[in-house]
């Protein structure tokens, strides 16, 4: 960390990412899925890997990672088959796993992650294969390590990404993708807090020295599981692992191959995992207990039907349709339930830059305090749609807007007899306004001398007035009434 | 009537059925006779006498009070070592498991009872069945009836000794490698090995997962014909189970069908085995000729590969599957205490293993575990894979000019114990003539064809994926034109029920 990234490196990142399906039952077994359980509640001789009983496929999670896989642009294999990969481990019942490994659902997608600049960044997904999870095992106790198999053969869909990643915030970006998409797709909760999404960067970097261009060691940081640690691990990788090797010419993946790193939440850095077997020797072998899969005439194209719009041809279309910005497309489109929230807002008569307004100022934020999304405030579009129509008319002004929300989302009453009874409808009638006009100037006399002596700062003196009249009008004020009357007011400019 | 012991599954059901004899008697009389040659037999790993009374007990009452009863009420049987079953000890013949209680009946025991059977005991078998002679097993080999100083065949060998010595009416076993056929043949009993996907797997141990078939050991076809239709048909729980109703074969028909015709692969058999054994396959021939079949001349050079090609996928399975006993998870664990410093759980898992399996376990562990490393995968594991098919083609090749295909069970008659227990190329060339089946999970049945030196011979017909049917009629009309199936072991038919 002592020195800065050499001036030419260059990060590359891929990405495995694992993500829990929100499956009833588990992957091979009958035994319910549920977070908080008492320990080894959902356990039955299937998940204890107890001697003789045996895996039946769960086709719901097959489905379901055949609908992921074919969101991510992956070529669906025509015959998914089931492989034993080997490791001991003590939450591992049948010390091994059965994942896929030869035959996974899908190979070679793509995901489409739009860029700040409007343009567009792809990065290639590899392979997505579903497996079994394992058990958790517990450290509290002081002289025992107590492993509980609840979450053991639960269904975990793995989607790998190519190296196309260059930045840690892309790799955030990606992940962030993939949760939404999952999300979209119905097939996971995605739910951070509760372990559902596990991310697993392999990073290293290209250091151009001396005209030669060297690779570090490819590192791969295990099981992390915020976006954040996720970016901050990668941003760590990248600079120590590029002082590691301007410090030491042999830190390359020829010389050192691969590692293995955690992630110290506390510290902010990565260590050095003291792990068995590092020469992964998995004796992957075809399971002989589960018959290879092959999808049924009709199958497949019944999944795509159920697929709903994706987030990122959402995002196009919102842009396309209705003229929103990325950054504010990105946002609306973040969940399912809220795009559909806004389109149905829009159909219902909201002028959409408004709405877009709205949505980006106003509910995220009250989503946000009330711990949900702005789908999850439970509003009626049409009463979204008439809050960004009484704006749009100038009935009532962007402040009165943001306190009529607020109501909104307490009240759960219609926009337009909230404004009426919050006294918070445009005041346009010229009496009225006159006294607060008068006032604004009477007490800003230095803005008001500088409106009439004309020039540059004419116009952000007026504007300053303006928004003097606003504040004592309470937000109320017609913004052109007040200028007119303002300018009426302060009589004729110089120059 | 003959004895309430010697009677078959059949006849103690029809008896049963009629009122002529109680369940009650059946199992006094059955475990008269285990109490009286256990001792010098071994067939047993363990008896669970009081609960077969009770049972007994159980079904004389719903038979007074008119209740339906299944097909084998009535009967005593056996089950291997192997199934699992939610009382006792499900030990698979290894000290690794001798205090293992599983939690839940093998999906073959809950039929077996819901069909009205009568499960006295679990009988020896090769540890986890790794063996052809039960020699590997925990708890010391089974004996052969017809002399207890040889060998009763393996893996399943004390299933076979306990029907041919009338230690219960009928058995089940599983058939790995012969495990049910080799032992059959060397006890002169019949013995089925179904096709794969026939029977749920669901709760048997599982050793060799991709050929392994629960099946019956029996007095005659009949009985196979009975004990096989207890237990077959589709269980979800086993995904490789076939969506199929049970075999149409409960009750053979006595004569073989018009025109059947049985290859018979000489010249291949002739290489691998004894003289004698080569003249019973004749003398059967000879009978089902006799019978009205055809038998057609066969080549099938792959045959003398199966044995390795089997063994190396065996062993590949059994080093995955059996990976949970580790003495964390599942089976034995050591009492040592870990040397200071010392990465505690792998030297409990070491120690445990160490301590729980036996040499031949051990060894094909290791194979196994060899065969699938990335160095040899290509090479051994993926070779097997490929000669497997092979052989599976030239089975179904047979099967487009033969309804049958006749082998012997084994290459040679039951030889002493110790004989060969050193000798594992001896002990791998035992499954010469049954790996076929089990690689191409065809059904096989083996029976009774002859004798040499007192000791019995068997040979056995292989037909197509679920030909049971067929494969029981065969060997039910062989046994109407011959009596090798009648004859007793000296010394233990015909007793006086206690």
């Amino acid at each position: 960390m002592t020195l800065p990234p050499a001036p030419k490196a260059r990060l590359i990142v891929g990405l495995e990412i694992h993500v829990q399906l929100r499956t009833a039952t588990k992957l091979f077994c009958g035994c319910a899925v549920r977070f908080g359980a008492p320990p080894n509640s959902l356990t039955c001789p299937v998940c204890l890997g107890h001697p003789g009983a045996l895996p039946v496929l769960n086709r719901e999670a097959l489905r379901c990672a055949a609908k992921t896989a074919m969101a991510l642009g992956c070529r669906i294999l025509p015959r998914t088959s089931w492989d034993r990969k080997s490791y001991w481990y003590p939450d591992l019942p049948k010390n091994y796993q059965i994942s896929q490994n030869e035959f996974p659902v899908g190979l070679e997608g793509a995901v489409e992650l739009p860029r700040a600049d409007g343009s567009v960044k792809t990065v290639r997904i590899r392979r997505v294969h579903l497996e079994e999870d394992a058990g958790k095992s517990l450290h509290d106790a002081p002289d025992a390590t107590l492993v509980d198999l609840n979450r053991a053969g639960t269904a975990l869909l793995e989607i790998v990404t190519a190296p196309d990643i260059a930045s840690p915030e892309e790799a955030g970006d990606l992940a962030r993708e993939i949760r939404r998409i999952v999300r979209y797709l119905g097939v996971a909760d995605a739910d951070m807090q509760k372990g559902h999404m596990r991310l697993e960067p392999n990073v290293n970097c290209a250091v151009e020295l001396d005209g030669a261009e060297a690779r570090t060691p490819i590192v791969e940081i295990k099981n992390l599981n915020s976006f954040r640690a996720l970016e901050a691990a990668v941003a760590f990788e990248f600079e120590r692992q590029t002082a590691a090797y301007l410090a030491d010419p042999a830190y390359t993946l020829e010389r050192r191959g691969k590692e293995s790193r955690g992630w110290d939440e506390a510290a902010l850095a990565t260590f050095v995992q003291r792990r068995k077997e590092e020469a992964h020797e998995y004796r992957c072998f075809p399971d002989p207990d589960l018959a290879p899969y092959e999808w049924i005439a009709g199958e497949l194209d019944e999944l795509a039907r159920e697929t709903p719009e994706l987030p990122q041809a959402r995002r196009r279309r919102l842009a396309r349709e209705l003229g929103i910005g990325q950054g504010d497309a990105l946002l609306i489109a973040e969940d399912r339930a809220t795009g559909d929230l806004f389109e149905a807002a829009v159909a219902a008569g909201a002028c959409p830059q408004t709405l877009a307004k709205h949505f980006i100022n106003l509910w995220t934020r009250l989503a946000k305090d009330a711990g949900t999304t702005i789908a999850g405030l439970k509003l009626d579009a049409g009463a979204l749609a008439e809050l960004a129509r009484l704006q749009t008319d100038g009935a009532v002004s962007a402040t009165a807007a943001r306190l009529i929300a607020e109501a909104m989302a307490r009240t759960r009453a219609a926009p337009r007899a909230l404004a009426q009874r919050l006294g918070l409808t445009r005041l346009s009638d010229r009496t009225a306004l006159l006294p607060l006009v008068k006032e604004a100037i009477a007490a800003n006399p230095k803005a008001a001398a500088q409106y009439r002596a004309g020039g540059g700062k004419a116009a952000k003196s007026l504007g300053f007035l303006q928004g003097r009249v606003m504040r004592l009008s309470g937000g109320r004020a017609d913004p052109a009434v007040a200028a007119a009357l303002l300018r009426e007011e302060l009589g004729p400019q110089l120059g | 009537m003959s004895a309430i012991g010697d009677l078959s599954a059949c006849e103690a059901a029809a008896a049963f059925a009629r009122g002529d004899i109680t369940a009650r008697a059946a199992v006094d009389a059955i475990a008269a006779r285990i109490e009286r040659f256990q001792s010098r037999l071994n067939a047993y790993a363990a008896t669970a006498v009081e609960d077969a009374r009770e049972r007994a007990e159980d079904l004389d009452r719903r038979r007074r009070r008119g209740e339906a009863l299944g097909r084998l009420a009535g009967a005593v049987l056996a089950i291997n070592d192997n199934f699992a079953t939610a009382r006792g000890v499900t030990a698979c013949g290894s000290r690794m498991l001798a205090g293992y209680h599983a939690p839940y009946d093998a999906a073959a025991v809950a039929r077996i009872v819901a069909a009205g059977g009568i499960i006295i005991g679990k009988t020896v078998m090769d540890e986890f069945a790794a063996g052809g002679t039960t020699e590997t097993s925990a708890v010391g080999p089974a004996r052969n009836p017809w002399d207890p100083s040889h060998t009763p065949g393996g893996a399943a060998g004390g299933g076979a000794c306990a029907v041919a010595a009338r230690l219960c009416h009928g058995g089940y076993g599983s058939d790995t490698d012969g495990s049910i056929r080799l032992p059959a043949a060397f006890c002169g009993i019949t013995g089925l090995k179904p096709t794969y996907g026939r029977v749920s797997r669901y709760g048997l141990a599982a050793c060799g997962s991709s050929l392994e078939q629960i099946g019956p050991f029996a007095r005659d076809a009949r009985d196979a014909a009975l004990l096989l239709s207890a237990i077959a048909g589709h269980d979800p729980r086993d995904a490789t189970s076939a969506p199929l109703p049970p075999p149409d074969c409960l009750v053979p028909p006595a004569n073989l069908p018009r025109g059947l015709r049985i290859g018979f692969p000489r010249a291949g058999c002739e290489r691998s085995c004894e003289p004698a054994v080569l003249a019973s396959a004749d003398d059967a021939c000879a009978a089902f000729r006799a019978l009205g079949a055809r038998i057609a001349p066969l080549a099938m050079p792959l045959l003398e590969h199966a044995a390795a090609c089997l063994r190396v996928i065996a062993a590949a399975e059994a080093a995955s599957n059996l990976a949970r006993l580790d003495g964390a998870h599942f089976g034995h664990r050591t009492a040592e205490k870990a040397p200071p410093g010392g990465d505690e759980t792998e030297f409990l898992c070491a120690a445990s293993r160490r301590e729980g399996f036996g040499a031949e376990i051990k060894r094909r562990i290791l194979l196994g575990t060899l065969v699938l490393s990335s160095g040899r995968y290509e090479s051994c594991y993926a070779k097997a894979l490929r000669v497997r098919r092979l052989i599976k083609e030239e089975l179904e090749r047979a099967f487009e000019s033969c309804d049958l295909v006749l082998l012997p069970a084994a290459p040679a008659a039951p030889f002493k114990l110790g004989e060969k227990i050193a000798d594992p190329a001896a002990l791998l060339r035992l499954h010469v003539f049954t790996a076929g089946a089990n690689l191409a999970g065809v059904p096989a049945l083996s029976f009774p064809a002859g004798f040499a030196g007192g000791l019995p011979l068997g040979v056995q017909l292989l037909a197509p994926p679920f030909g049971e049917g067929l494969l029981l009629q065969a060997g039910h009309a062989f046994q109407q034109a011959t009596d090798w199936h009648l004859r007793a072991p000296p010394g233990v038919a015909g007793e006086e029920d206690a």
